[in-house]
């Protein structure tokens, strides 16, 4: 694997996203700077309504950006054409905060998985390796194919379905990986090992995740590197350690502050 | 897809209403298979033939096997057919004008009513305040009167084909009776003929199946053209959304039968075929189905799921028939529903205002009630030729309806009592 610490993956300039115009005007993301390094782990922390999730969404290229330019490998990044649409999301893929909403209900697990197949090998694949590379998929998230062959999705629970998605990412090896709030909609047991099987799958496959989260706990528990957002624009980035551990900026200490803790009074006083 | 069909005719709305529209369709379909005369032939002559069987009057008295019946009352019901109370009050009336006391007249007895009017009447006597009409009517009364009591039999003659001079044939004596079923020709007008002297059931059978078909076309370009123009408009958003929702907006605004009205007038009468009036109304219906599909694609457009989607590399093409159709497809489901009841009522609507399909082709419900207003049913008290039309209309509405209501419930769990 080749990870060297200064080779930046992604990286933004100015990238803005305004909705709507006139009184309507809302400015979810105000020129917001970033470069990515390959490999690490990165997380963008933020409350509800910082416009985490439109930037998640721009970086995949599902919102157009309304200013500010996207670089992935150095270069500018082009995705006008469907075709460029493909070849980006062969290379940078995402996980949904809520499992149960993240699948068709309409299709089965074995068109999802498919799906991925075609995308990365396209058509021209035998049946048994197909098969051959779903069940080693579903291996690794710790599934039998057997039993979710000719199942539909929402017959699983949360956290089958979440480790079904990262089924997804381990078939198609993509170089990033954007995390958005993975681990919210499920319960406390299952998260743990949803994150271990992203770090496993980020070492299987060598791929650069970015979470978005709004659990500043999350972010020192599996970052390298985090950055704070606010009201549209990061506030303070910096290295896991620099961010958490010696917060600069009230909000920092302030989304601190809100992580639960186990043997103190809750403050309720900010929420 | 059996658990679905379950949860739907588990629905008494919904089997109620299937129930009507199953037996108006197995109705139109059976039908024609044991009646298989011309819907639009003309069998009588004269209009308006009330509802009955009518029975060969030549056959039953010639060839037809006679059976002697001795039945109570069977010559009080001839006399009271041919003498009904109105005829007797008259009578009475002009007795009484005559001079003849009253209290003397009984109306009940058949027998000394007669002989007191035989005795006194003399079409030559102007009564005061007498019409010429009421002296016609009384002279043609008093003509029907002839024979009213006699018990002797008619006979039945047939002239000579050289001299002319009578033949006797047969006698038929009052008691003498057919059997309908040996009658050899006998026809059954359930609900009677129409004013071109149609019968009105093969018609109205026929009609049903023709509006069925235009309702269902309508229904189908409807919803086709409402489905495609609201799954793009909301789903590609920007400027093709704009462009979509400015027409959309404007067919909304102008009342869509008004436009109907001019498109199918400007057609003119003899290119307008069943099919052609079908379309046009698809074409002028769509409106409300691109609005209400276009605002669930836009809550539809940003699920997580549609976003896998696209990750996953599918054109717009696939999400839109893939993850967004089978979202949206029981509302689809619903509105044809109502498209095609709306678009047999747009079709009824138009051909009363004689915009409807040509006539010399194929009837309509729409064209049998305009033709039984052109024709004055309604003012000659002829029920027959419009009122099963409008049932027809009303429950085949209904019966849709009642389907589209009873599908909501399930598609909706939040309208299940």
């Amino acid at each position: 694997m080749n990870m060297k610490s200064d080779d930046i993956i992604l990286s933004g300039k100015g990238v803005t996203k305004i909705y709507g115009f006139g009184p309507n005007r809302t400015v979810a993301v105000d020129h917001v700077d970033f470069s990515f390094k390959r490999g690490e782990v990165i997380s963008i922390v933020g409350e509800s309504g910082s416009g985490k999730t439109t930037l998640a969404k721009m970086l995949l290229g599902l919102t157009s950006l309304s200013d500010g330019q996207i670089y992935f490998e150095g270069k500018l990044r082009d995705i006008r054409t469907h075709r460029q649409k493909r070849e980006y999301w062969k290379n940078c893929q995402a996980i949904f905060q809520d499992p149960f909403a993240s699948f068709n209900i309409f299709r089965k697990i074995d068109a999802v998985l498919l799906d991925c197949i075609r995308l990365r090998h396209g058509r021209r694949l035998p049946d048994e390796q197909k098969v051959e590379m779903m069940r080693e998929a579903c291996r690794f998230v710790n599934l039998k194919w057997e039993e979710l062959t000719n199942k539909y999705p929402f017959e699983l629970s949360g956290g089958q379905q979440q480790r079904l998605m990262i089924a997804r990412i381990f078939l198609l090896r993509p170089k990033i990986l954007l995390a958005d709030e993975p681990t919210s909609m499920i319960d406390a047991c299952s998260r743990a090992t949803i994150l271990d099987m992203l770090m496993d799958l980020r070492s299987e496959i060598g791929m650069t995740p970015i979470f978005i989260t709004h659990d500043i706990g999350l972010a020192y528990y599996v970052s390298d590197t985090v950055y704070i957002m606010e009201h549209g624009r990061f506030v303070e980035s910096g290295s896991a350690d620099d961010v958490i551990l010696r917060p600069k900026e009230a909000y920092t200490r302030r989304l601190l502050d809100d992580v639960p803790k186990l043997h103190e009074e809750w403050d309720l006083s900010t929420v | 897809m059996r658990y679905m069909l379950g949860q739907i005719f588990s629905s008494v709305r919904f089997r109620i209403g299937f129930s009507i529209f199953a037996f108006i369709l197995l109705t139109v379909l059976i039908y024609p298979l044991i009646i298989t005369e011309p819907p639009l032939k003309t069998i009588s002559r004269g209009t308006f033939l009330s509802p009955g069987i009518y029975v060969n009057v030549y056959d039953s008295i010639g060839f037809s096997p006679q059976y002697t019946l001795l039945l109570d009352g069977a010559a009080e019901r001839r006399i009271a057919a041919k003498l009904n109370a109105d005829d007797r009050a008259s009578m009475k009336e002009w007795l009484v004008k005559a001079g003849l006391p009253e209290e003397s007249i009984d109306t009940q007895d058949t027998a000394a009513l007669l002989e007191v009017w035989h005795a006194n009447f003399d079409p030559t006597i102007r009564l005061p305040g007498m019409t010429n009409a009421d002296r016609n009517y009384y002279i043609r009364l008093n003509t029907a009167l002839d024979g009213l009591l006699a018990t002797e039999g008619a006979t039945i003659a047939v002239p000579d084909a050289t001299t002319g001079a009578l033949k006797e044939q047969a006698v038929v004596d009052q008691t003498s009776y057919v059997n309908i079923y040996e009658v050899p020709n006998s026809r059954v007008f359930p609900l009677g003929t129409d004013n071109f002297g149609r019968d009105v059931l093969t018609e109205l059978v026929a009609a049903t199946g023709v509006s069925l078909i235009i309702g269902f076309v309508a229904g189908t370009v409807a919803t086709v053209i409402g489905l495609l123009l609201g799954l793009i408009s909301g789903f590609l958003g920007g400027f093709v959304d704009d462009a979509i929702i400015f027409v959309t907006n404007l067919f909304t605004v102008i009342p869509s039968f008004i436009i109907l009205i001019l498109i199918t007038f400007s057609i003119g009468q003899d290119k307008r075929g069943a099919i052609t009036i079908a379309v046009v109304i698809g074409l002028t219906s769509w409106v409300w189905t691109t609005r209400a599909v276009r605002a669930q694609v836009i809550s539809l457009r940003n699920r997580d799921h549609v976003n896998l989607s696209r990750l996953s590399g599918h054109s717009t093409a696939y999400i839109l028939m893939a993850d967004i159709f089978p979202y949206i497809a029981s509302y689809v489901v619903m509105a044809f529903i109502l498209q095609v009841s709306s678009g047999i009522l747009a079709e009824a609507g138009l051909s009363i205002l004689g915009l409807g399909p040509r006539t010399t082709e194929v009837p309509t419900l729409g064209l049998m009630m305009n033709w039984g207003m052109i024709y004055q049913a309604h003012i000659l008290g002829k029920w027959w030729a419009y009122f099963p039309v409008i049932l027809v209309i009303a429950l085949i509405t209904f019966s849709l309806n009642l389907m589209q209501t009873g599908l909501d419930r399930v598609f909706n769990p939040t309208l299940r009592e």
